[in-house]
């Protein structure tokens, strides 16, 4: 018996009709989401604008690309979550496939391989991958029975370990290590017993030297400069000394809006991109840094709420991982932009500049959106 | 099934397709365990949920500390950090004072030259533009390595340069393609040039890039902006007021270091312009006398200690080290047998040979061991009395010179004469005499650098040789040989004093300072301690010794000037061996070969110029110090000084200037003279019968 079967979209609207009675409802956007993103991404336009050193080519990109992420957002929130769940499969071997392309026929940029050229615009199949991820394992655990076992987990685990290591490949460690990151989250929200958690962390650890030997010249750089910037100031620790200072300088209310000395004298590497939220450290203090973690908190806990209303074992699974890994990546960038945490190279959620990852941001918040709004209402 | 009441079915948002599978799988009578799973699936990841919440606030609450710590309690220390980011205080270069002559004429100045820079962090492909623009401009290989160093220690947005002082061909071929090259510039710098060349290397000296070392000798904060600093001569000596005071300019900057505006400006302080004592002319007709051969010259306006000119041959082009000279050129130059970077007029030690007899005249006369009439007979030898050694004149082929007295022995340059003085004189009231004039140490010349010689003493001997003082030292003494040392410099500042009879300046180099302000400070004589003889007729007995020696004695090769000259010729031997033959014997190699010694002073009345001369492994001193004075006395050319290109319009100072200073001294010296006359009187008397026995 096909499980699909039970829930295609014109038998839930029959049934269900009284789900849709208002506009955003029948256009399955979560207001608040939608509120938050926006209140985001307008923070993020200003920033950028600031960041780029009003460089209006540039903003204008940018604007693109969130007119470009909301279409998408929109576009697939009109799918319901078993229309992901079916395609899982397809959509992985796709994903997969993309990656591997990349390594053949990818655009090297900055030494780096990581760019697709469709002709219209670049994209980077390693950020697809990142949405991708959580649907296989939450699309293959949706069969299974939970927690899973060493089998199921092994299985998974190479769902994760095979994109993970193309990524690698580009080379793109950050990236890299954010899928196998979206894999775990899979697997924690699935139960996964503390006992396997232990033993990863294990492995991990006992990994790491030897992992050491594969990474290249300029990751290892970044640990050890990591571990003390001041080893090399002009080099590899110059991103997270100029970042510290710009954060550090901007104080309690900050130097004010585009009169950051640190980017808009070039000080600040990356300022538009990776490091952009020493920019928000600059020029709008403290005050400006809490109010911007407070929009993202805003739209983790919507998330977390979607994940914790959401009914079935795929949906609450992708869900839960998707908002974790919006979570993450935010606060990853925003520990490595303070220094807490090593530079990965991750850029900071809808407001770095950046298509791919504006879009695969703005994909993510629209599967979560499908997932709130196709949620089955029991009448009482 | 039995905990799972209907109540909580009711509860839970129930979708629809679990409600079906769960109708579908109690009706199938499927493992019961799938019912369960769903409500436990859904327990597990409300739970792991709630604590990924939990997580994330506690990292939320740990990157709020940070921030607050960063923003709050270090804001200071990092608002300073930022200040320093983009405030630069840039050093601004004075410019280095201008070294003059006497009379004006440049001998060293500053032109612009022209270099190739690299900023690597604007070349994208560093290696492919390095080779396409050799395919431009030469580049040597030092040029390369030197370029490769400096990348290494600069950053990366520093300006590197990779060729110095490009030629204009070489800006042109540049400035056509320099579309080409990103991050290649050509920058402008204010670098030394000597115009004379070599002519005047021993005297200024040159400046050099600035080392580690000179960094720490001197103040670095004025060297800031200072690329190159003296490193021999004048250019060393007078260092600080050439240099001038470093300025500088507050300047906002971007991270590439480039300015965005000026904020604020000290201007830098130019080094003072300086006149040398040099007449630039003489200098080189002084160098061209000595025709390429090795040796020095020295001349020195007597009135005044002045010195004229100062000639080391050979020399180098100071102007190749400006810009740092190649390994393989400075190999070359010391190397080489000649020594060229070898001052020899500072640090030339030399025997004096015969040119020391006056000197040692003067002190048995002064001490009475001679009179002017005391005569000797010289069978061309002599032998310390209870010795074997037989010490011989340089005529001992001739038969000796028979009769001499003092005037006759300094004439024909009678060794004889002087070795019986000297012993009957002693080592230590020769040394004495030696040691009034200034032999034995430094002159005190602005200039450093130069070396004491030696005038030989019993201790001396003693300690460096180990070996106790001979009656015959001080024999072989007396005729310039032996152990005594004098430099070309020490010479002609004796002879000096023999002009001026006894009375002493320093040597100097510095003329006069022109300051910031336009003001030109002329530099005083600086008199030091006059010789004082017992009886001043002693001078007049030498000197007029001296003068016969052009008129009639060992001077002949001077020829017969038509000014009055006084002088004094030697050899000094290069090797023991060859003291027998003859000096035009040719077969004798050229480097052991004797050195010649000539000192003089003219005119007799009024010394203008006091010179002292050595010609190496040859016998033209003579010849070469009447050049000099032909020169200086006579040429129309430089009495006139017009035809000169260097000229400045009108001369620096007016001529009038310099003779109050000569009348000045003068009557100083006259003053001495006198006081000491009567003092001295009768110790003569009492000396002189004592030594009739000499006759």
């Amino acid at each position: 018996m096909n499980l699909n079967r039970w829930a295609t979209p014109s038998k839930k609207r029959q049934h269900c009709g009284t789900q849709y009675r208002t506009l955003p409802q029948l256009l399955h956007i979560d207001l608040i989401l939608l509120a938050c993103l926006i209140a985001l991404v307008v923070f993020g336009f200003f920033i950028l604008y600031s960041a780029s050193n009003q460089q209006t080519n540039l903003v204008i990109q940018e604007i693109l690309h969130i007119g470009m992420g909301f279409l998408l957002l929109f576009f697939l929130a009109q799918f319901p979550p078993h229309f992901y769940q079916r395609w899982a499969p397809l959509l992985f071997a796709v994903g997969v496939l993309l990656l591997a392309a990349v390594l053949v026929i990818g655009r090297i940029d900055k030494g780096a391989q990581r760019w697709i050229n469709l002709g219209l615009f670049r994209f980077q199949p390693s950020e697809l991958m990142k949405i991708i991820i959580p649907i296989t394992l939450a699309w293959y655990f949706a069969h299974q029975s939970l927690p899973p076992k060493i089998k199921e987990l092994s299985i998974a685990g190479l769902m994760v370990i095979i994109p993970a290591v193309l990524t690698l490949k580009e080379p793109d460690l950050g990236t890299a290590l954010l899928l196998v990151m979206s894999g775990v989250c899979v697997l924690l929200l699935a139960g996964i017993s503390g006992r396997w958690l232990f033993l990863a962390a294990i492995i991990v650890v006992i990994a790491l030297p030897i992992s050491w030997h594969f990474l290249h010249g300029y990751q290892q750089q970044r640990i050890l400069t990591f571990l003390n910037p001041e080893r090399d100031p002009w080099g590899a620790g110059y991103h997270i000394i100029q970042s510290k200072i710009a954060i550090g300088s901007g104080g309690a209310f900050g130097k004010g809006w585009l009169k950051g000395t640190q980017s808009h004298l070039h000080f600040l590497p990356e300022h538009a991109t990776d490091f952009i939220f020493a920019v928000v450290g600059e020029e709008f203090g403290l005050f400006g840094t809490l109010v911007l973690l407070f929009i993202y908190l805003l739209i983790t806990a919507r998330c977390f709420y979607i994940a914790f209303q959401s009914q079935t074992t795929f949906t609450r699974l992708l869900a839960g991982s998707l908002t974790l890994m919006f979570f993450l990546s935010f606060l990853i960038n925003m520990g490595m932009v303070c220094g807490l945490l090593p530079v990965v190279g991750l850029p900071l959620p809808l407001i770095s500049y950046g298509g791919s990852s504006m879009l695969s941001t703005m994909a993510s918040f629209g599967i979560l959106m499908s997932i709130y709004s196709h949620r089955v209402l029991i009448d009482q | 099934m039995n905990w799972l009441t209907p109540a909580d079915v009711s509860n839970i948002e129930l979708p629809r397709d679990c409600a079906h599978r769960f109708l579908r799988h109690t009706l199938s009578m499927n493992e019961r365990l799938t019912i369960k799973n769903y409500i436990r699936e859904t327990r597990l990841f409300r739970l792991r949920l709630i604590i990924a919440v939990v997580v994330a606030f506690i990292a939320t609450l740990l990157l709020v500390a940070r921030l607050v710590d960063l923003q709050i309690l270090q804001h200071k220390h990092y608002t300073t950090l930022s200040a320093k980011n983009d405030i630069d205080l840039r050093p601004m270069t004075p410019r280095r004072g201008i070294i003059y002559d006497r009379n004006g004429v440049i001998l060293a100045k500053n032109i612009p030259v022209f270099s190739l820079m690299v900023r690597p962090d604007r070349v994208k492909d560093l290696k492919n533009a390095l080779s396409q623009i050799k395919g431009l401009i030469t580049i040597s290989d030092d040029d390369l390595q030197r370029f490769q160093k400096a990348l290494k220690q600069h950053r990366k947005f520093d300006e590197i340069p990779l060729k110095v002082k490009l030629n204009d061909q070489e800006v042109a071929i540049f400035e056509v393609n320099r579309f080409k090259f990103p991050g290649f510039s050509i920058q402008a710098e204010l670098i030394r040039s000597y115009p004379f060349q070599d002519a005047f290397a021993h005297v200024l000296g040159y400046v050099g890039r600035i080392n580690t070392q000179e960094l720490d000798r001197v103040d670095a904060s004025n060297y800031a902006g200072t690329n190159f600093i003296g490193k021999v001569g004048i250019e060393k000596y007078y260092e600080s007021q050439l240099h001038g005071e470093v300025g500088y300019s507050k300047v906002e900057t971007d991270a590439s270091g480039e300015v965005l505006r000026t904020l604020d400006q000290l201007p830098p302080i130019k080094g003072e312009d300086i006149y040398l004592t040099i007449d630039s002319q003489l200098q080189i007709a002084a160098k061209n006398a000595l025709n390429n051969k090795p040796g020095a010259i020295v001349a020195i306006q007597p009135s005044t200690g002045q010195v004229l000119a100062l000639v080391s041959q050979p020399a180098y082009d100071p102007n190749d080290f400006v810009i740092g000279i190649s390994h393989k050129e400075f190999n070359a130059l010391q190397s080489d047998m000649t020594h060229p970077l070898y001052n020899r007029a500072l640090r030339g030690l030399y025997p004096p040979g015969s040119t020391i007899k006056p000197f040692i005249a003067l002190a048995g006369l002064s001490c009475g061991t001679v009179t002017p009439k005391t005569r000797i007979f010289d069978p061309g030898w002599y032998q310390i009395p209870g010795t074997k050694h037989i010490f011989r004149d340089w005529t001992w082929r001739q038969g000796g010179h028979g009769w001499t007295n003092l005037n006759s022995a300094i004439v024909e340059s009678c060794d004889t004469y002087f070795y019986i003085l000297a012993h009957k004189l002693g080592i230590d009231r020769i040394d004495d005499m030696l040691a009034q004039f200034g032999f034995g140490k430094p002159t005190g010349i602005d200039m450093g650098e130069e070396l004491g010689g030696n005038i030989p003493t019993p201790e001396w001997k003693w300690k460096v040789q180990g070996t106790k003082w001979y009656a015959g030292d001080t024999v072989q003494t007396s005729i310039g040989q032996g152990y005594t040392q004098t430099t070309p410099l020490q010479l002609a500042a004796a002879t000096a004093t023999l002009a001026n009879r006894g009375a002493r300046f320093q040597p100097q180099l510095l003329y006069a300072v022109k300051t910031p302000d336009g003001e030109i400070a002329q530099t005083d004589p600086t008199q030091i301690d006059p010789v004082i003889l017992n009886h001043p007729n002693y001078w007049d007995v030498v000197l007029k010794a001296m003068q016969g020696v052009i008129t009639k004695g060992t001077g002949y090769r001077f020829g017969r000037p038509p000014y009055t000259v006084a002088a004094k010729t030697g050899t000094a031997q290069v090797s023991k061996e060859q003291y027998d033959k003859h000096e035009k014997d040719l077969n004798i190699p050229e480097q052991l070969r004797d050195n010649s010694v000539f000192i003089a002073f003219a005119p007799f009345d009024h010394p203008q110029i006091a010179v002292a001369v050595i010609v190496e492994h040859n016998m033209n001193a003579p010849i070469v110090a009447r050049k000099v004075l032909d020169y200086y006395l006579l040429s129309e050319k430089h009495l006139n000084c017009t035809t000169t290109v260097c000229r400045l319009p009108t001369p620096l100072i007016p001529a009038t200037n310099v003779i109050p200073a000569q009348t000045n001294v003068i009557p100083a010296k006259a003053g001495i003279q006198t006081n000491v006359i009567p003092a001295k009187a009768g110790i003569q008397t009492n000396v002189i019968p004592a030594k009739a026995g000499i006759q």
